[in-house]
């Protein structure tokens, strides 16, 4: 019946390239695999081909005499990864990335909102603009300039001086845990540049969920006595939260997964990645640097899939 | 009235996005200034003088200029290949249905959403394990995973508009799939994939965490600067590079920005 129905309508097409894509109408599933052939190679063979062996070697460990790898199944290597000097490593990454992401929603917020709900016309290519370049521009250039900004006779120190306030860096710096010798070997140098790298990745997603916020709820909500901040609490904040958690899952697995910060801007003391480049690099235990990076997988497979119940794929 | 009154912000949300806007601008702009400074054992501020010989000294530096033509080598073959598998697999996902398409969104997606280490070190295992030496092809093959899902995300939002009725009329009128690609699909999606492009090059062109694992001992720009960075040598040498890569980079995204301005899905997005 269908051969019938073609061979009315239209004739075989005539030359290589006719017939090859007569074949692949006739055929779409083969057309299909011709498509995604190539890319699902690349993909699913060889980059989760080698994600998997990565994990495989986490189950391996390593020989304390010779420093060979020992390939029989064991979980010694995840005994060691729960000592207390590499769980102090997980703990302090994953606070470090919960307080950069907290802080990134907090400033970016307005820029989201002025820009989704006031900015208009040529405004709103120039916020957009104003958001995408300093997004893009390169990774190291920016540590770069927070490298010039924070030593010790660079321009904070210069601005503190002027204002007469350079008692109250000695003091900051003076304080435990967030303080240091300067600004650029403490947590609070690690903190800021982390949040300056990966707080612009938070303000589109944002954006995207205030834009469908209809302008009217809100002026219904202050029409039926709402004050602003009541407005803010119970009509802008859950409807922009699904936006706000699709910006944290960059803002958290940059963070959780970055290793050149903290190893420019900050203390001794190790993050995860850090502690992944440590020991494949120069101790060479590849099983437990196989293992430290199950901790950020695992933990992004636990949050994207929370962030998902809370439908914040819709907002990216 | 009341609607007059809503369309002007209240001043702390200005101020407050002023802020934010100035905290994200200033530390680049200072790396314009940084390049003309005359110091060069520090990074003393304010400059004590301004200057412009950096630039000169920087020209006539053949590492920098090795590091530079490695970086845009890697850029445009990793480019080009995710131009091609980015398209062909936004082809597959957005004209056919098919089961498990939306794992396919997610396998192209998991190479940027997975901390960059875990790519690296992944690559550099699997490396180790089948023999393969470090080269500039194990550069590439890194940097085209990842430069997959901008192309990606660009091509398959393109599709979504092209009608499908467009590419029935085409068949109907009896071209066969090739030219129906040639001369109906191609130009459709041409700006979206240039626009891709565009940001995969700066994408490769910027990546030091991945290739730190899978280069050997060539070193791209990114390399070349990280090592300044953790030993400087040569300062005001690394301040003009500094400011070059950020004038070389704004290129490609205003570029692929006014390509894509039109469209309901705004290029980059999501980085």
């Amino acid at each position: 019946m269908t051969i019938v129905a073609e061979s009315i309508i239209l004739p075989e097409r005539r030359g290589t390239a006719g017939r090859l894509s007569d074949f692949f109408w006739r055929h779409p599933r083969v057309l299909l695999a011709v498509l995604l052939g190539p890319p699902l190679l690349w993909l699913g063979v060889v980059y989760l081909g080698s994600l998997f062996a990565l994990l495989l070697q986490s189950f391996f460990s390593i020989d304390d005499f010779s420093g060979l790898i020992n390939y029989e199944f064991t979980l010694a290597t995840y005994r060691q990864l729960l000592s207390e000097t590499n769980l102090d490593i997980i703990i302090r990454t994953v606070t470090m990335a919960a307080v950069v992401t907290l802080v990134s929603a907090l400033i970016a917020f307005p820029i989201a909102y002025y820009a989704a709900r006031y900015a208009r016309g040529k405004w709103k290519v120039l916020f957009y603009l104003g958001v995408m370049l300093p997004l893009w521009s390169s990774y190291l250039v920016k540590i770069y300039a927070w490298k010039l900004i924070l030593a010790k006779e660079g321009i904070l120190t210069w601005f503190f001086e002027k204002l007469n306030l350079l008692w109250l860096l000695d003091a900051w710096l003076a304080l435990p845990v967030v303080g240091g010798n300067s600004l650029s070997v403490s947590y609070t140098g690690t903190f800021i540049v982390f949040v300056y790298v990966w707080m612009p990745f938070m303000i589109l997603p944002i954006q995207a969920a205030l834009e469908r916020v209809p302008s009217n709820l809100i002026e219904a909500s202050s029409d039926l006595g709402g004050t602003p901040a009541q407005t803010f609490r119970h009509v802008l904040f859950p409807l922009a939260l699904p936006g706000i958690v699709a910006g944290s899952i960059f803002t958290f697995s940059l963070t959780l997964g970055d290793y050149i910060i903290p190893q420019i801007i900050g203390s001794s003391r190790l993050f995860i990645g850090q502690a992944v480049y440590a020991q494949q690099g120069t101790a060479g235990n590849i099983p437990l640097a196989a293992a430290f990076t199950v901790v950020p997988i695992v933990i992004m497979g636990i949050y994207l899939w929370m962030a998902n119940r809370m439908g914040a794929f819709d907002a990216l | 009235m009341r609607s007059e009154k809503s369309n002007r912000a209240p001043l702390s949300l200005k101020i407050a996005a002023a802020g934010g806007l100035t905290f994200m601008h200033l530390p680049i702009l200072l790396i314009f200034l940084y390049a003309f400074t005359t110091e060069e054992k520090s990074y003393q501020f304010p400059p004590p003088g301004l200057t412009t010989q950096w630039f000169g000294v920087a020209w006539d530096r053949p590492d920098v200029w090795a590091a530079l033509a490695l970086s845009v080598k890697v850029a445009s073959i990793a480019t080009a290949t995710a131009l091609m598998l980015g398209t062909l697999c936004a082809a597959a996902v957005s004209q056919t249905r098919f089961f498990g398409r939306e794992t396919i969104s997610l396998l192209v997606i998991l190479p940027i959403a997975l901390p960059g280490i875990i790519t690296g070190i992944a690559l550099r295992s699997a490396f180790s394990m089948a023999d393969i030496p470090f080269s500039f092809w194990t550069i590439v093959l890194g940097h085209a995973t990842f430069c997959i899902v901008v192309v990606y995300n660009n091509a398959v939002a393109r599709f979504r508009r092209i009608s499908g009725s467009l590419i029935e009329a085409s068949m109907d009128l009896g071209a066969d799939g090739f030219q129906t690609f040639r001369y109906v699909i191609l130009p459709n999606i041409g700006t979206a994939l240039l626009a891709g492009g565009m940001l995969a090059f700066a994408l490769s062109f910027d990546e030091v965490i991945v290739t730190t694992f899978t280069a050997g001992q060539q070193s791209t720009l990114p390399i070349w600067m990280l090592e300044e960075l953790i030993r400087p040598r040569q300062r005001p040498v690394t301040n003009v590079v500094a400011m070059i890569v950020v004038v070389v980079t704004f290129l490609p995204i205003l570029g692929a920005y006014y390509l894509t301005r039109d469209g309901d899905q705004i290029a980059g997005a999501g980085k």
